[in-house]
């Protein structure tokens, strides 16, 4: 088995009308259920705005705090899980299914070898 | 049995033949492409040393994926002993399988799924398959593709990385899945036949070869997947395109344009091949676009001469072919038909509709249209389109000698 990361890209000026993040919620609240139920859960969840966010980098050997996020772009990461599958097409599958519960892209990216 | 003696091209000749199957089998076996791909090299050399003298075995491949094997499994024990997690892991997949020599051609049909995986990108696709399956060293594939040696083996390399990194499985799809994904298959091959056909540019030996790779890889699929249309179409579309090779040029090189092109030099063999299977398709009827464009094909090479071919039927076919793939760059081939069947005014109004300003061929079209509908200039000024729009040397050749001869 490996684990692959599926990181919910979120365009950062996307909003979406109430009824339509309800269905969002509704829809990834009842993935998480498929996967847990088909024992591929490791972990998983919804992440702040990258407005929130903090970086700590290392600049001439000390620690510099600043106000994130980290990269400039226009979409971040706004979630992701974690989930174990025997092979790509088997981590496809819930990518698929990622992608349609949150209707945004989602990008499937496999650990190194799975810690002993 | 007397062993027949083998000389090095005889090998050679073995070597691209039979590349293909041995490196899937041991694909199979290790689970790794290069374990794989060492242990094949390394029993090749073997041959080469040994057959010249000892003759070459009843079954070549046979030899080449037992010795491939056990080579690689001496070497995989060696390096697992110094803790090397990949040697083992290969090591622990080989277990019991048997070295089979993949006579139904199971391992390959795997590992060409895995070659046109959708993860990975168009040009690793065809790199991939070539080198993997058409034997093809990645000096030659980079050849191929105008690519510098080192640009090809990095995308070689990372693209095999990601099969073994995220487990992109060695599988024939579910049906579910099918339809998609031996889409992208079919593409692969016909990339690296019109690649060869097109010969944009590059050695010419080296893109004959090409169109020769893409023929024989349509064939193992026409074999291995004998109830899929499209599979069937794919292959009957190559022969019959490959067929008038010899009509297609001059001996110095010039493109001939089909209309101008001696039937004589088309291969009849070719040619039969290709009907026979469109006669296939036709009677299964389950159409679909690379079978429309074989028949399209099949009506050309159904004609003695050029005036006697039947645009009544191809027109038909374009009509069935627009509606299963409706792009602009179809409906300017059908605009040809159209022509022939109504006369260039009625195509030029569909032409002109297209808008495919970008697409020297549009231009070469409208050019010819032009030319028939006497006017000279009009016609000119868009053949001088359609030669800045290529960097094909032969087409901009062929473009200009045709826009030469408005003048006189």
């Amino acid at each position: 088995m490996t684990q692959y990361l599926l990181s919910v890209y979120h365009p950062e000026e996307l909003t979406f009308p109430p009824e339509q993040l309800e269905k969002v919620y509704a829809d990834v609240d009842a993935l998480n259920s498929e996967i847990k139920a088909a024992g591929a859960w490791v972990f998983g969840g919804g992440l702040h705005p990258s407005s929130t966010a903090t970086v700590v980098q290392l600049r001439d050997g000390e620690v510099l705090t600043t106000d994130g996020p980290f990269t400039e772009g226009k979409e971040h990461v706004g979630g992701f899980w974690i989930i174990e599958a025997p092979d790509l097409d088997a981590a496809l599958e819930w990518g698929r299914k990622a992608t349609r519960a949150c209707i945004v892209p989602v990008e499937v990216r496999p650990f190194q070898d799975e810690p002993e | 049995m007397i062993p027949a003696s083998a000389s090095p091209s005889e090998i050679d000749r073995l070597f691209r033949q039979e590349y293909g199957r041995a490196v899937a089998v041991l694909v199979r076996i290790f689970g790794d492409i290069d374990v794989a791909e060492e242990a094949v090299q390394d029993a090749f050399t073997a041959a080469v040393q040994r057959w010249p003298t000892s003759g070459v075995p009843p079954s070549p491949a046979g030899w080449i994926i037992t010795t491939a094997r056990r080579r690689a499994i001496d070497r995989l024990r060696r390096e697992s002993t110094r803790q090397d997690r990949h040697a083992a892991a290969a090591l622990l997949h080989a277990g019991d399988e048997p070295a089979k020599e993949d006579p139904v051609g199971d391992d390959r049909l795997r590992l060409i799924f895995t070659c046109c995986h959708p993860s990975l990108s168009p040009s690793a696709q065809v790199a991939l398959t070539l080198r993997l399956l058409g034997g093809l060293t990645t000096a030659e594939v980079a050849h191929a593709f105008l690519v510098p040696e080192p640009t090809m083996a990095q995308r070689l390399v990372r693209a095999k990385g990601k099969i073994r990194d995220a487990k992109i499985p060695y599988r024939v799809p579910s049906d579910a899945e099918l339809p998609d994904r031996l889409r992208a298959v079919l593409t692969v091959v016909y990339l690296i036949f019109n690649e060869g056909y097109a010969a944009s540019s590059g050695d010419r030996l080296i893109r004959e070869d090409l169109c020769a790779e893409a023929i024989r890889l349509g064939r193992l699929l026409a074999t291995l997947m004998p109830d899929e249309p499209e599979v069937l179409g794919l292959l009957a579309l190559m022969l019959l395109i490959e067929s008038r090779r010899c009509g297609r040029t001059t001996s110095g090189g010039d493109l001939v344009r089909l209309s101008d092109q001696d039937r004589s030099l088309w291969d009849r063999d070719l040619i039969d091949e290709g009907q026979a299977i469109v006669r296939r398709c036709l009677q299964r009827n389950q159409p679909g676009p690379y079978q429309l464009q074989a028949a399209i094909n099949a009506v050309h090479s159904d004609a003695p001469t050029a005036m006697t071919t039947d645009w009544q039927q191809i027109l038909q076919l374009y009509d069935q072919l627009l509606v299963l793939s409706p792009s602009p760059v179809v409906a300017l081939h059908r605009a040809v038909a159209v022509a022939e069947v109504e006369g260039p005014a009625a195509a030029l109004t569909l032409v002109d509709d297209l808008g495919l300003t970008g697409y020297y061929l549009f231009h070469a079209i409208r050019a010819d249209l032009l030319r028939r509908l006497g006017r000279p200039a009009d016609a000119a000024s868009s053949y001088d389109e359609a030669i800045a729009h290529t960097d094909n040397v032969a087409e901009q050749t062929f473009l200009e000698r045709t826009r030469q001869t408005l003048l006189h």
